[in-house]
């Protein structure tokens, strides 16, 4: 236990103190400058920014994960973190929880957080923003865990940080679909299904990115 | 120290569609040295690596008794942390008190962020982690790559009390690397 929680702090570290270029702050301000560039892009209606705005946080939301997917797991596998770890029995599934846990803890929280000026950006009501970060908080799990998978699966490659953003993408389709789909009918179910995703995500990250993981060291 | 032993069985190693090496059959003992040598590219690092575990051989088996520590061309630091933390977090992973710090000089240099060390100091802190990690099994990968002649009989020592204290080494380099009662394996005796 007490070597997962010194990986836990390590990835942490790196994660979201900005260890390596940027941390937490960049996907932040990336996704609130798109929140702050959508009202200029469609006019100033206040009903349709309301109506859309929801749609648009999960949007900005999924970009601005796509953002740190490069040094999630790339920089480790090439200094020899992996090597070391595998030498010690720590096994590229566990490495790849804590790192999904780390990577969430990361984003999704400051994303929620972020959500509130967002929202007072696009106008949203009470009760729009409240289904938002339901949405937010069982979508951002899942989101986590595809962007671990693929960036160890695109760790690597040439041009994997781009292949990696182009792979998220539509797999991040039924969360972005349930999660915003929550906003406009049946909130409550389209929060449980947003969930349902999620889980289903997070429990096959572990194995997908350790099986990369174990292959990309060839 | 903990008993160990590793013995490979007729390995044979292909990288693309080459085979670098067949039939080599090696078995070390605690307390005993083996140093591999070849020229560049003829599979030493390969070997290395086989022997770790972290690479699946064409042929053969491998077995090991005994946890493995191995040092090779990546230190396994993060580049830019202070020395100090990177060591303390893989002191934290390996439950362990004692950096190995001291021993190889680098006591001054533990506010140093990582990415602003030499090769040679990097070596060397690599070889910190190995001696704090206290595995029975030393696979070493060019581990005089970068070092001043000093630091490399330094390395020559501790390799020394590490085999004299009942642990095996394996050495893949190049250069002469001076060690009491080490056999020596030419790669290229083997090479298909």
């Amino acid at each position: 236990m007490s070597v997962l929680a010194s990986l836990l702090r390590r990835d942490l570290g790196l994660l979201l103190l900005g260890g390596r270029r940027g941390g937490t702050v960049l996907p932040l301000l990336f996704f609130l400058a798109v929140a702050m560039l959508f009202p200029f892009a469609i006019g100033p209606d206040a009903a349709l920014l309301a109506r859309t705005g929801g749609g648009v946080i999960w949007v900005a939301a999924l970009l601005a994960a796509i953002l740190p997917l490069d040094r999630l797991i790339e920089p480790d596998l090439e200094l020899g973190f992996f090597d070391q770890w595998a030498l010690r029995g720590i096994s590229e599934e566990w490495v790849a929880l804590v790192r999904v846990l780390a990577h969430w803890l990361s984003f999704g929280p400051p994303l929620m957080l972020a959500s509130l000026p967002a929202a007072a950006l696009l106008g949203l009501d009470g009760a729009a923003l409240r289904t938002v970060e339901l949405g937010l908080l069982a979508g951002t799990p899942g989101l986590a865990a595809l962007g671990v998978t693929v960036a160890a699966l695109t760790a690597g490659l040439r041009g994997g940080a781009a292949l990696a953003g182009l792979l998220v993408i539509p797999l991040a389709v039924p969360l972005l679909i349930f999660g915003a789909g929550s906003l406009s009918a049946g909130g409550e179910s389209g929060i449980a299904l947003t969930c349902a995703v999620s889980l289903v995500l997070v429990a096959i990250a572990p194995f997908a990115a350790g099986a990369a993981i174990r292959s990309a060291r060839g | 120290m903990q008993v160990c032993r590793i013995a490979a069985e007729d390995l044979a190693c292909r990288r693309g569609d080459r085979v670098l090496f067949r039939g080599l059959s090696l078995a070390l003992q605690p307390g005993e040295a083996l140093q591999v040598v070849g020229a560049n590219g003829i599979g030493k690092s390969s070997l290395i690596r086989i022997l770790a575990g972290l690479l699946r051989p064409f042929a053969g088996t491998v077995a090991r008794q005994g946890a493995i520590g191995l040092i090779d061309e990546r230190p396994a630091l993060d580049p830019h942390r202070p020395l100090g933390q990177a060591l303390d977090f893989w002191r934290a992973v390996d439950g362990v008190q004692d950096d190995g710090a001291d021993r190889l000089g680098l006591a001054n240099l533990l506010d140093v962020p990582v990415r602003f060390l030499s090769t040679g100091q990097k070596k060397r802190a690599a070889l910190a982690r190995l001696i704090a990690q206290s595995a029975p099994i030393w696979l070493l990968d060019e581990p005089l790559n970068g070092l001043d002649s000093d630091a490399a009989r330094l390395v020559e020592n501790i390799a020394a009390q590490h085999c004299a204290a009942g642990g095996i080494a394996v050495i893949a380099s190049h250069q002469s690397f001076a060690l009491p009662a080490m056999r020596r394996v030419e790669l290229a005796d083997f090479s298909a």
